[in-house]
């Protein structure tokens, strides 16, 4: 019974920006379901708000709106194309949520649009704890297995705390329904933790319902993936087993695949418990993913969990056996049958099977809790972590091991040199879960611990303790050797030993370790990701290394390109990144090439087998690349390795890879210097005649002061040799540089502070541009909407630039080929500049793609990263201009009068973090970049496009209600004429006292509210934060003061974010926010797919 | 020489009888072995592998890397004893954990006298056998090693599975029953041809009687139990050889008793139908095989573990000595026949597992289906 005849076109909803806890990964499972969909002749139309995907590009749908994912956005997309069928289970819960919102509110009834890939009811079944409790105790009646937790809902916090007393007390979990990622909850050890976990999970579930539950902390942690199809066909496609006991959210938790410690007998009864729930809760057709906590004691089995979707344990599940979950849970919604889909790998058995594997895989998290210091790192039921990485063994050291180089953190891989510490201090800190804590058991094993000792404090299962100790044991004979025979390091790279960790043990280089074990014959073969451990041969090279017997790289013709991934997403480096490798694959594969990817993200495109010809899904390390290329040298020719795509990984291997005699196409390691070493780049500037802010480097305080002082305040300071912004702040006075500097860890005589002018009331300008040699394609020109000072990730922009003139353009022109041409690029480059009164100061220059390529290419129809790996190869702009590739005329810099205003805007994780005392964290944006994604908002002119991105963001920008505005002394100017407009726009306006003085004095009414200090007045009037949290302010405007006075405002900002209204902390973004208010108030904001704005840029382009 | 090689570095053998040859260390027993060289696909289950009699005279590589992680227990085996004649694994636990295990799977090879050996590429030795067919091994470790030549020589000298009658060597020599479990609603007579102990399990969970008989079981046997149906198991070797069981299954058939089998026995109703069987160049085994029952087109993932099938046509009727027979489930990784059923008479067969252990529960309605046969003929 093949595909549904009735169905013409479906919408797929995506997932909106990366947040935490919703990822790239559903740009992957997306990205697959929209190809498998045209495949199929459908049209698809496909919203998505996330310009950085690849889903989102124009081919892979046949309409795709770069639009807010709410009901309103999404019902104007429906009313325009009127498609037969929406598919809500591919883009997480925002998707989920935003078609069931649509169903209820009858929308979908009234285009008549059928929901595929799962019913309203089942949804509910597996979202609804109460109802997804009774699905539970429907299974165990008809299998007598599975079990809910005791629990209670609860809809008060009187039904909270009546509640710990019927569960049997302390502690208890507290989870919130329907919220991602579990967001909200958490464990609660006594009543002051449950007020406030309860409190705000109340709050964030959109039912005003939490759900308490007994605790089974410390009970062994399991998940299966399951699919179905409508013959009630049903496959477990992976079993996962968490090495954190339960406690942790599985998204911050070290997963295994298959599970290691379950006899046949266990993993039958949640296989069949697994079925029974798929079957109970009525999904239809598509995949499901079930979590489930076994006691060790004796085998008790707890249903914790379902979700009734494509989620990030799909598609790790998906990577971890090559069994596309996403793929088939679109063919399957549209009519086909488990048995009728091909094995893509072996391309002669059926889907209708389960995955065997004969390697084993670990994910491991990657945590950015260094971004949020004041930010609790104790890992709990909300996940915390903003990436993950992904390694493949053919056992557990080798992949563990693997997956911890993996993350490409100081600290991830485990250290055998020096003091261990105290044994009984480590063991009790192991308690805690936490980033890295698996680095704290193995010090404890080197202080001494015992197996049994370790799986008290700890709870994690014996044998994976015991794998740990096999580890710790090679470690010792690594170092008591007398000397590195080639046994003894074969066994050492058997359970993942890097060359880098042996030569810390040894005392040795890296690199002479290497020569030793090249010398030896030491080195790793290529097995294949199968699906079937062998039994059948595999069409598909998705390959990982091991140190085992026989390679299966097979040797080819045509010359290959290596492009070097990004690793784990984290804050700085996320799908942007991974979205310029994927279009380097296609470009080169279109050009001629055998494209080999290197990567170790399991979230992304990228790893998808279909993405290149061959995938490696391996660490992006200086060892294991080198292998790579290695084994890709003896099975053919290889062109080169691209590094410039994947940000500051492979770029931080250029040089290395090098001087290893590897080729590096595109810009060369030489010019990647020039443009990061400051002097290097001084000097290029210097040449150019180009001006940069002052600067200076110092390592005392006395020497930062006297740099300061010639400069003038405010200076921006920051340790030298940081990525993201890590660490740098600005300083207004002398005060704050002594404390800053007294603070630094990390500045040292060998690691100065860098001291900089600080551009004050500057335009912060982006630029990103090809150049190849000769001829310089200027991509886009973007604007800040946030003055200089906010990190460029954290900044909106706006693209083209709405207040430069073809002056301003013309001068970044010339500024950005001088210094492309100065540094040597081949390929792209991205700028900062800082225009600051009439000056165009650069800021900095990074030879490689840059976070926002996929926007600027989304936004001028361009693909610059295509057109950046061709210049890599060898082509020119002329001759990419000439085969269509780049236009024929024209480029970013000038685009017709009339082009569309793209607005790109970052979203931030505030709600994910609470310090130890449980409050939420400050949303102040600064120098050190803190957001995890962004949207776009597009459209005809800049008002539409700012309110549009916005809403994508944040929610909707209100249109009426009350704002409540308090603004720094610096700021109160500007604010006037917003307010103004507020007012116009029928807004109330609340103020504090000097907020609302300098209103008055310009005849704007507002109201005087209390500060939070002043506490609630004898009238019972409420305080500023009391009424944010009373849901009676529409709209927040609060800048901080500079120095000092921040806590004022934090308050204001963090409970802004508990109740999810609009904080502007700018006064820039206010005046943007007016402008998208008034697009709003004046009606008619429409829709228009990538497609037509192309149509029309290249019509006016022509 | 039953010593345990646990913790210890004692370097073994594998030689192929095409000559190729793997390196490694002990596992379980020291000392030689020789088989069919077979690999299983299975990642759980091992305990019931090794104790499953179908793998008498046979090598098992296991391609699940990680092998012992949940020791021994005394539930899970599938009979009294390991029978694999040898045991390949790559990366075997010094650790067990389970709240079930009672000692270590090392430990329990030893004791058993099992020669095994771990260490060893057995992704390229599954990839070997899959290329060139199941084929004779032997592993030889510490004392046994010899030149590579010598212990080729004796790798080719070891006996064939094609031919091998060996169900009597793993059957039960004395009869036995098992009770129902609850109210006893049915008798069926088994002939064990190597059965598992799941399966008379799942039989006695349907309130049937199993009066599990010898291999050697004559017609009389079968009927001096005065069954509701007869059950003809799995078991190991070459399904051309069982002229015995046929001729007893020949009885059965004319008596029009309702009659199931599993395995070994499918091959026989293969063979009693007038069907020939053949050996398959590398063999099912695993526990993830997609086989559809033609007659509801449901797809159901089933535990195999067969090295020979029947070979009946799978899109006709046949016409056999009993009536119309069909192929009623068939393998969707290659095709290859899963199942037999008789139209006009009580009897039906499949190839896989439906008593799982180890594996996957889908199949378990077949038992029900047994039953419902015995039922209508009472009715």
């Amino acid at each position: 019974m093949p595909k549904r005849t009735d169905i013409q076109s479906v919408l797929v909803i995506g997932s909106g920006p990366i947040v935490i806890g919703q990822a790239a990964e559903f740009d992957y499972s997306g990205t697959q379901a929209c190809r498998v969909l045209k495949s199929e002749g459908l049209r698809v139309i496909l919203v998505n708000s996330n310009p950085a995907t690849i889903m989102t590009d124009p081919e892979i749908a046949d309409a795709t709106y770069v639009e807010p994912i709410t009901p309103e956005f999404v019902e104007k997309i429906i009313a325009k194309e009127r498609p037969d069928a929406l598919l809500p289970t591919l883009g997480g819960q925002t998707a989920l949520n935003t078609a069931i919102s649509m169903h209820e509110q009858g929308v979908l009834e009234k285009y008549g649009v059928e929901l595929i890939g799962a019913n309203v009811e089942a949804i509910h079944k597996g979202e609804d704890r109460d109802l997804f409790k009774g699905v539970v105790e429907a299974v165990r009646a008809k299998i007598g297995h599975g079990e809910s937790a005791r629990s209670v809902i609860c809809h008060s916090m009187d039904d909270v705390l009546k509640g710990v007393e019927t569960l049997g007390g302390y502690p208890v979990v507290v989870r919130p329904s329907f919220t991602m990622g579990g967001a909200g909850s958490g464990f609660a050890h006594d009543e002051e933790e449950l007020r406030r976990i309860a409190g705000q999970g109340l709050t964030l579930s959109p039912t005003t319902e939490v759900l308490l539950e007994e605790s089974i902390l410390g009970w062994k942690e399991y998940e299966l993936e399951l699919m179905r199809d409508k013959h009630d066909n049903v496959v477990v496609v992976c079993s996962i087993e968490n090495f954190d006991p339960m406690g942790v959210h599985t998204g911050d938790s070290i997963t295994v695949a298959p599970a290691m410690t379950l006899t046949d007998r266990e993993y039958q009864i949640l296989r069949d418990v697994g079925i029974a729930i798929i079957r109970e809760v009525g999904v239809d057709t598509g995949g499901c993913n079930i979590q489930f906590a076994v006691n060790p004691e004796d085998g008790r089995v707890i249903v914790i969990e379902m979700n009734p979707r494509v989620s990030r344990s799909s598609a790790l599940a998906s990577k971890a056996t090559g069994f596309p979950i996403a793929k088939i849970a679109a063919r399957l919604a549209v009519g086909y049958t488990l048995d009728e889909i091909p094995n893509d790998i072996t391309e002669k058995t059926p889907a209708s099977f389960e995955p065997t594997l004969d390697y084993v895989v670990v994910k491991a998290p990657r945590f950015a809790f260094e971004k949020f210091p004041s930010a609790d790192s104790t890992l709990t039921t909300t996940m915390k972590s903003v990436g993950e990485a992904m390694a493949i063994g053919r056992n557990f050291t080798e992949a563990l091991q693997k997956a911890l180089r993996s993350l490409e953190k100081k600290g991830s891989q485990f250290a055998f040199t020096g003091e261990p510490g105290d044994k009984d201090e480590l063991l009790r800190a192991a308690v805690r879960p936490t980033d890295g804590r698996i680095n704290t058991v193995m010090q404890a094993i080197r202080a001494g611990a015992t197996p049994r000792e370790v799986f008290d404090f700890t709870k994690i299962d014996p044998w994976f303790v015991d794998q740990l100790f096999l580890i710790k044991e090679i470690a010792d004979e690594l170092a008591a050797a007398e000397k590195l025979g080639p046994e003894l390091l074969a066994d050492a790279k058997r359970h993942g030993f890097s060359d880098a960790q042996i030569a810390e043990i040894r005392g040795l280089r890296e690199d002479v370790v290497r020569e030793v074990r090249h010398a030896l014959g030491v080195r790793p073969v290529y097995k294949t990701v199968d699906t079937c451990a062998a039994e059948f041969a595999a069409k598909t090279p998705y390959f990982y290394s091991s140190y085992d017997e026989e390679s299966e790289v097979a040797p080819r013709e045509r010359p290959a390109v290596i492009i070097l991934g990004s690793g784990p997403n984290r804050i700085g480096q996320g799908i942007e990144f991974d979205y310029s490798c994927v279009h380097a694959s296609f470009a080169l594969s279109d050009a001629g090439y055998e494209t080999v990817m290197v990567n170790c993200n399991p979230e992304t495109v990228s790893t998808d087998y279909d993405t290149s010809h061959r995938l490696y899904f391996e660490p992006l390390t200086l060892e294991d690349v080198l292998e790579i290329v290695h084994a890709e040298t003896l099975a053919g020719p290889v062109a080169g390795v691209v590094v410039q795509l994947g940000g500051q990984t492979p770029l931080g291997l250029a040089q290395a890879l090098k001087d290893n005699g590897v080729p590096v196409v595109g810009t060369p390691p030489e010019a990647i210097h020039a443009a990061e070493d400051r002097g290097a780049f001084g000097q290029v500037l210097a040449e150019a005649g180009l001006p940069a802010p002052k600067h200076g480097t110092a390592t005392t305080f006395a020497g930062a002061k006297a740099i300061a002082d010639e400069i003038g305040y405010p200076v921006l300071v920051r340790p030298s040799y940081v990525l993201g912004g890590r660490g740098m702040e600005i300083v207004y006075d002398e005060a704050r540089l002594e404390a800053y500097i007294a603070e630094s860890t990390e500045i040292s005589p060998t690691r100065p502070v860098l001291v900089d002018r600080f551009l004050d009331d500057a335009i912060e300008i982006d630029v990103d541009a090809l150049y190849d040699g000769t001829e310089l394609y200027l991509g886009g020109v973007m604007e800040h909407i946030e003055e200089a000072g906010i990190h460029s990730g954290d900044s909106a922009c706006a693209l083209p630039p709405i207040t430069l003139g073809g002056f301003d353009i013309k001068r970044l022109r010339a500024s950005t080929e001088a210094i492309a041409k100065g540094v040597g690029v081949r390929g792209l480059i991205n700028i900062q500049f800082a225009m600051a009164g009439d000056i165009l100061y650069v800021l900095e220059a990074n030879p490689r793609a840059s976070r926002t390529v996929p926007f600027t290419s989304k936004a001028t129809a361009v693909p610059l990263a295509k057109a950046a790996a061709r210049i890599s190869l060898g082509a020119t702009i002329a001759e990419l201009r000439a085969e269509g590739l780049l236009p024929r005329n024209g480029d970013g810099g000038t685009l017709p009068l009339d082009a569309p205003i793209s607005v790109k805007e970052a979203v931030m994780p505030w709600s994910r973090f609470r310090d130890v005392h449980g409050r939420g964290v400050d949303t102040v944006l600064g120098p050190e970049m803190r957001s995890t994604g962004e949207v776009m908002g597009i459209d005809a002119v800049f008002g539409t496009a700012y309110a549009k991105s916005q809403a994508g963001a944040y929610g909707p920008l209100p249109t009426k209600g009350r704002a409540f505005i308090s603004v720094a002394n610096r700021d109160k100017r500007s604010m006037i004429f917003p307010a103004r407009e507020l007012v116009a726009h029928g807004f109330e306006l609340l103020a504090t006292s000097g907020t609302a003085e300098v209103l008055k004095r310009n005849g704007i009414n507002a109201t005087v509210v209390r500060k939070q200090s002043e506490g609630e007045g004898p009238g019972g009037e409420k305080t500023i934060v009391r009424l944010i949290h009373d849901g009676e302010v529409d709209l927040i405007v609060n800048t901080p003061y500079g120095t000092g006075g921040r806590l004022d405002g934090y308050e204001i900002r963090t409970a802004a974010v508990a109740r999810g209204v609009p904080c502007l902390t700018t006064v820039q973004a206010l005046a943007a926010a007016v402008q998208g208010i008034d697009a709003l108030n004046h009606g008619g904001v429409g829709v228009r797919s990538l497609q037509e704005h192309a149509q029309h840029l290249i019509a006016a382009r022509d | 020489m039953t010593t345990s090689t646990r913790g210890t570095k004692v370097p073994a053998v594998l030689v192929l009888e095409d000559g190729r040859t793997f390196r490694g260390r002990a596992y379980g027993a020291v000392g030689e072995t020789f088989g069919e060289a077979v690999f299983s696909t299975g990642m759980t289950g091992y305990q019931e592998t090794l104790t499953d009699p179908s793998y008498h005279r046979q090598v098992v590589v296991m391609t699940a890397p990680h092998v012992g992680n949940t020791g021994v227990n005394d539930e899970d085996p599938e009979s009294k004893k390991i029978w694999v004649s040898g045991y390949v694994v790559r990366d075997p636990a010094r650790v067990p954990s389970s709240w079930r295990s009672r000692r270590t799977l090392d430990d329990e090879l030893a004791a058993q006298g099992v020669v095994g050996i771990s260490g060893i590429d057995t992704r390229a030795l599954t990839r070997h056998l899959r290329e060139r067919g199941a084929m004779r091994v032997g592993i030889f470790s510490g004392e046994a090693i010899a030149d590579d030549a010598s212990l080729l020589a004796r790798v080719q000298d070891a006996p064939r599975m094609e031919g091998a009658d060996l169900a009597a060597e793993v059957a039960t020599k004395e009869a036995y029953v098992v009770p129902a479990i609850g109210e006893k609603k049915f008798t069926v007579a088994a002939v064990d041809l190597g059965i598992k102990g799941m399966t008379p399990h799942r039989m006695a969970e349907r309130g049937i009687e199993v009066h599990v008989l010898p291999a050697t079981a004559t017609a009389d046997d079968v009927y001096a139990v005065d069954p509701d149906g007869v059950f003809f198991s799995n078991g190991p070797g070459d399904p051309a050889t069982a002229d015995g069981p046929v001729s007893v299954m020949r009885a059965v058939l004319e008596r029009g008793t309702p009659l199931f089998g599993i395995c070994f026995g499918n091959q026989i109703l293969g063979r009693a139908l007038g069907f020939g069987t053949y050996k398959l160049k590398y063999g099912h085994r695993g526990i993830n095989q997609p086989v559809q029952d033609r007659t509801t087109g449901k797809v159901e993932v089933t535990a195999h573990n067969h090295g020979f099938a029947v070979d009946a046509p799978l899109d006709t009727v046949s016409d056999t000595p009993y009536g119309r027979a069909e192929v009623s489930h068939v393998c969707l990784n290659d095709n290859v026949v899963e199942g037999l059923q008789l139209l006009d008479q009580p009897a039906f067969s499949v190839q896989y597992h439906p008593e799982a252990a180890a594996g996957p529960h889908d199949a378990a309605y077949l038992f029900d289906r047994f039953v419902s046969l015995m039922e209508a003929e009472r009715a």
